[in-house]
């Protein structure tokens, strides 16, 4: 598979070698039991990168009183019990841990997720067009035309921020949020796509719809996502979306995937 | 077959806790568990128990239940009550920090909480509902764990598992006790960049009260709102239990244990985790300050805690015979203040 130029970006555009964890973050105190490991303070995916990479190294190294990691756009909580380790014990071990150079690594596989646009499956769809100046279709065909980078999964369980969203279709959230959001609706915001894993309240752009599910508590682990994936939406019409949520109901249903360069 | 409970009233939000489910945050889910995970640890140890067996989490008042299947000792810890038990026409009363044994058919009803908004009633056996990732803790809002993912109905029937009842009941002679001022310690940060410098000594400084908008994710706080350097929103970062967070409005909402994973607004501070129990229970219109302390302090205090509460296992012992009821509950909650009477006069 081959990936836009603009996926392979380094930070700052500078080479980078192996270096210390110290050197490239800084930790920021959270409360007794976390800190955060931040590595810039922009949605980069470089940067996010290093969270990443540093989140898969410590869940190789478990250090001890290490309880689990949260990976976000450009820093690693740690959560630790200070019963077993204190946070300066943890930093120490931590900053001395050091980081390949490498660019950013295209993703290893990517999810194809059928999506029903605009109407009743994405109500948001006309306002998005006559917001950005594009007619539906141009709207539908950009954001299908993209390759999303999974930055971070959090929020509500299984909600993946997909990035980078064309800049064409940059708007800000909704002025008022929605109540409740169904589950299966694909939405946008400022640079980011997303995908209501759960009913909620939500302040996104409601385009399209998906019948395929992302969260599910009886799975471990629980997401269809991991970090490092990439996404891109398939346009598929109401008929292979009623077909396609029938499968998905009787879990007869495989998510089609691309697989990426090794 | 071992005992059930029968649900006859849930009370205003009666859940199904443990001390949370711990591993998945970076899938997006919340660790949720009791709110008060000390009153979790003593209940357990009341009824023999492990410290992390599931109970039930109690807001501001009781349910009313039928034990079935079976007798079942229980014990309600983290706030006083009244717990009635009723088996054919005899009625008794018990309070709160001790272990009590339900005969099979006996009515179960536990009365308004006093001292603090939050208790945990632990069943020997521990509330057997289907762990869910590695937790039966309840997820409110994304609907899993616990009872069905939900707060308990009327007609609701919970399994509980095989305990140990054998032994005499066991009691905590000196409970601890809800202080009239509360004082939360908390660690300044991750954001204090994004406050002026002027808040965040105004923020240690004053005091703020707990509004009505509180819940198990989070309570705001009311006072004096807190000014920005940078602007309240933030490039969304991990969020610890515990988080002091400041929208644009400058009001500071205290999160707790159903927080998101992730969140875009500034934290100025986060409570440290001794004081997390004692948070849980906060109910509006109580007033609070907060205390800064270093990240090590908050270490050690939390040592101190853990001291404390195994300090307080250790003085476990059996019951004095005959129930008893603790005045200062009683005295406290108008409902029942006939009834403290005719026990003081016996």
């Amino acid at each position: 598979m081959r990936v836009a130029a603009a996926e392979a970006g380094m930070v700052g555009g500078e080479a980078m070698t192996a270096k210390r964890i110290d050197a490239r973050a800084r930790f920021l105190p959270v409360g007794d039991t976390a800190f955060a490991v931040e590595f810039g303070d922009r949605i980069d995916p470089a940067i996010n990168a290093l969270v990443h990479r540093t989140a898969a190294l410590l869940a190789e190294t478990r250090p001890e009183g290490m309880v689990e990691t949260v990976p976000s756009f450009r820093s690693l909580l740690v959560h630790y019990d200070p019963l077993r380790t204190s946070a300066k014990a943890l930093q120490e071990l931590i900053g001395a841990l050091e980081l390949e150079d490498e660019a950013s690594r295209a993703p290893a596989r990517i999810w194809r997720i059928p999506v029903l646009y605009g109407g009743g499956a994405g109500p948001d769809l006309a306002e998005v067009a006559a917001a950005t100046g594009l007619g539906e279709a141009e709207v539908i065909a950009l954001h299908a035309g993209a390759l999303y980078r999974i930055y971070v999964q959090g929020f509500l369980p299984g909600f993946a921020y997909l990035g980078d969203l064309p800049e064409a279709l940059d708007l800000p959230r909704r002025t008022s949020p929605r109540v409740r959001v169904p589950p299966g609706s694909v939405a946008i915001a400022q640079r980011m796509s997303g995908i209501y894993p759960v009913e909620s309240p939500g302040g996104w752009h409601l385009i399209g719809h998906t019948p395929l599910r992302f969260f599910d508590p009886v799975q471990s682990p629980p997401t269809l996502f991991a970090p490092g994936d990439g996404v891109r939406f398939v346009p598929v019409g109401e008929d292979a979306h009623a077909t396609i949520a029938e499968a998905v109901a009787q879990g007869r249903y495989s998510v089609a995937r691309e697989e990426g360069p090794a | 077959m071992s005992a059930r409970l029968q649900i006859l009233q849930p009370g205003p939000q009666t859940t199904v806790q443990d001390l949370g489910r711990h591993g998945f945050q970076a899938y997006g889910v919340p660790v949720c568990g009791a709110l008060d995970g000390t009153a979790l640890r003593l209940a357990n140890a009341l009824v023999g128990n492990e410290a992390a067996q599931a109970g039930l989490e109690i807001r501001l008042a009781g349910p009313a239940f039928e034990v079935i299947g079976g007798p079942a000792r229980l014990a309600l810890a983290g706030a006083l009550a009244s717990i009635e038990v009723t088996l054919g026409d005899e009625m008794r009363r018990y309070s709160a920090w001790r272990a009590i044994d339900v005969p099979e058919g006996a009515r179960v009803r536990v009365g308004a909480l006093v001292g603090s908004g939050c208790a945990v009633l632990a069943f020997a056996g521990g509330v057997d509902v289907p762990p869910v990732l590695g937790s039966r803790a309840t997820d409110l809002k994304g609907r899993f764990g616990g009872h069905e993912g939900r707060a308990l109905a009327a007609g609701d029937r919970l399994p509980l598992g095989m305990g140990e009842s054998q032994g005499p009941c066991l009691e905590l002679p000196s409970p601890p006790r809800a202080s009239g001022e509360v004082t939360l310690r908390a660690v300044p940060g991750p954001q204090t960049d994004a406050f002026t410098d002027e808040a965040l000594n105004a923020f240690f400084a004053t005091t703020y009260r707990i509004s009505h908008e509180a819940d198990r994710m989070g309570m705001r706080l009311e006072g004096p709102p807190l000014a920005f350097r940078s602007g309240a929103d933030i490039v969304s970062d991990g969020i610890a239990t515990g988080a002091i967070q400041v929208p644009g409005s400058g009001l500071p909402i205290l999160l707790l244990v159903d927080h998101q994973t992730i969140g875009g607004y500034a934290k100025i501070a986060t409570v440290i985790s001794a004081d997390l129990p004692l948070a849980g229970g906060l109910t509006p219109g109580t007033i609070i300050r907060f205390q800064a302390v270093t990240v090590a302090e908050g270490e050690e205090a939390r040592r101190a805690r853990q001291a404390e509460i195994a300090r307080l296992i250790a003085s476990l012992a059996p019951v004095r015979e005959g129930p008893r009821i603790d005045e200062a509950a009683l005295h406290q909650a108008n409902l029942i203040s006939g009834v403290v009477t005719a026990l003081e006069s016996s």
